[in-house]
């Protein structure tokens, strides 16, 4: 196992500091380890998770090479030739676990801001308190979007928050968390192959969720609640005005429905299984409300706004991976985590294998298929 | 089960999608207009034909649209104004999505029906105060659909034809504009 900086690298480096797994305690168990504390319905800090997967480490026993930067991955004559920072290692067989979060994903039109606006993505924001005084534009409201909004506008700042297609879930439903809903019904066991739509499952951005004590919901009312100022996409810069979509409207409309259907599914789940009494009363969420008149146009010149934060989510960094696997979006190519060239594997992408594949607690399956299909390569091998 | 008849050839519209995933130079299209100015404030708009799939194409036959302002404008009123054809794009382009996607989803429509209305403050053009623009301030359309569905299914499909309607994203986005004179 090589490792390019410590045991839980990215969690170390690239994360801001507030942050808390989306998924509760008692959701993050990994094969011989699972949250013991007293909190299972809490959520994770980064220290946290830090200190669960170096535990793992140790637990299992894995034979990590930490300090170990992958620089080259190349076909070689019966395998794969692995270039390193500490040297060259000769594999029969690659797995890949270096994620889907590498890199933030900025768009071209951050290159025709106006200069004195200050630029962050989320591997350099930390906190507020780091950003200049004055309004903050963050583009784009996934996860990461909703919740740096939040506690930017809470010390002070004024947020315009950017918002283009969503996912919108409420903290807890009826009583339970709502990824106690998505694993109990069912709906995170469905197979790469069962999904209708697969590549837009794959891209589906990261619900509005934060991992709070309070288990508070933080959709666009609860941020338009706080004052946060909400606009269309971001679509274009033009003579140092930012333009944004006026289609705000129909991506709440969106966001609204699909919600109703998956917490609908939840209340069928409940009542075919026998659940119904467990649970709380069926809740139905207030529609998104649609601002009197959203602004279309916004001066970057003005000074209202100092700085941006770019959460337009990211991408992974294959970089260093001299086999042609990828396509022309950048993404691997692959069939439930066997990539298309031989003796090469994936774990840890969107929807791999699972809907659960990016979640600890979808690893360990995930895990067991494909080194299950790897054991049975290398045996064919001979 | 009953088959859904709409009169969308989904079939077609989906073999293309996959057609063009790997073949992105074929998608590019050119759609044109061509005008003529007739008096006043009225012209003639001519379209026929476009480019697509590699080649030049061309409509069954040529269609001709007037344009002029109406009596209220001190003018002859010759054709619709121009920003009513927004309206009109507007409306045939989600009615023409929501055909498509109920075609898509099996859902029998009987009846679509729609208004569009565009909020228009006339002194943008006029000039007459320079903080007003020249477009719509506010466009709603407003649907009326009796179909084999749900309430909810109904608005997911109207939701979904906003998604995927070039009128809305071409009213909605700014996109660039060059007028030269030839």
């Amino acid at each position: 196992m090589l490792e390019r900086g410590e045991v839980a690298n990215s969690w170390r480096t690239e994360r801001w500091d507030s942050l808390r797994l989306l998924t509760p305690n008692w959701q993050s168990r990994l094969p011989g380890l699972r949250y013991e504390g007293p909190d299972p319905d809490g959520y994770m800090a980064v220290a946290e998770v830090t200190e669960f997967i170096e535990r793992f480490a140790t637990a299992s026993r894995a034979p990590v090479r930490t300090g170990t930067n992958v620089t080259s991955v190349r076909h070689a004559d019966d395998g794969y030739r692995v270039t390193t920072t500490r040297g060259e290692l000769a594999c029969r067989a690659v797995v890949i676990a270096s994620g889907a979060c590498n890199r933030p994903s900025v768009p071209h039109l951050s290159e025709s801001v106006p200069a004195p606006v200050e630029q962050l993505t989320p591997f350099d924001y930390r906190d507020p308190g780091k950003l200049p005084d004055g309004g903050v534009l963050v583009v784009g409201a996934s996860a990461t979007g909703v919740q740096l909004a939040a506690e930017v506008q809470r010390s002070g700042r004024p947020v315009t928050l950017s918002v283009g297609e969503h996912v919108r879930l409420p903290r807890t439903y009826r009583g339970r968390d709502v990824l106690w809903w998505m694993d109990a019904a069912g709906v995170w066991d469905q197979r790469y192959d069962e999904v209708e739509d697969l590549t837009r499952a794959r891209r589906l951005p990261s619900p509005q969720l934060v991992g709070t004590p309070e288990r508070a919901t933080l959709d666009l009312n609860a941020l338009a609640s706080m004052g946060v100022e909400l606009v269309g996409r971001w679509s274009a810069v033009r003579d140092g005005q930012a333009l944004f979509s006026g289609g705000l409207r129909n991506v709440f409309s969106l966001a609204d429905l699909k919600m109703r259907r998956l917490l609908g599914t939840f209340d069928e789940w409940a009542l075919t299984n026998g659940h119904d009494g467990e649970v709380g009363p069926a809740e139905r969420l207030a529609p998104t409300r649609v601002p009197e008149s959203a602004r279309l146009q916004l001066d970057l010149r003005s000074g209202e706004i100092r700085s941006i934060v770019w959460a337009t989510g990211f991408r992974p960094d294959y970089g260093w991976l001299d086999v042609p696997v990828l396509d022309a979006k950048g993404q691997l190519r692959h069939e439930g985590g066997a990539v298309d060239s031989p003796g090469l594997y994936a774990l840890g992408l969107p929807v791999l294998r699972r809907r659960r594949s990016t979640f600890i607690c979808g690893i360990e399956d995930d895990a067991r298929a494909v080194i299950d299909h790897l054991a049975r390569y290398l045996a064919g091998r001979g | 089960m009953t088959t859904v008849t709409n009169g969308v050839n989904v079939q077609a519209l989906l073999d293309a999608r996959e057609v063009l995933k790997g073949a992105p130079e074929a998608a590019q299209f050119t759609w044109r207009a061509s005008a003529k100015w007739q008096s006043g404030v009225h012209s003639t708009i001519k379209v026929q034909s476009f480019f697509g799939l590699g080649e030049e194409q061309s409509h069954k036959q040529e269609w001709t649209f007037e344009a002029d302002h109406p009596e209220v404008f001190a003018a002859e009123d010759d054709g619709i104004t121009p920003i009513e054809y927004l309206l009109v794009g507007l409306a045939s382009c989600l009615t023409g999505g929501i055909a498509s996607v109920a075609e898509n989803r099996g859902i029998q429509l009987r009846s679509v029906e729609s208004t569009v209305e565009g909020g228009h403050d006339i002194r943008g053009i006029l000039g007459a105060d320079s903080d007003v623009r020249n477009g719509y301030n506010d466009i709603k359309v407003t649907f009326n659909i009796d179909a084999d569905a749900s309430r909810e299914d109904i608005e997911a499909l109207v939701a979904q034809s906003q998604k995927r309607s070039a009128v809305y994203d071409a009213l909605t986005n700014p996109t660039n504009v060059t007028v030269e004179v030839a």
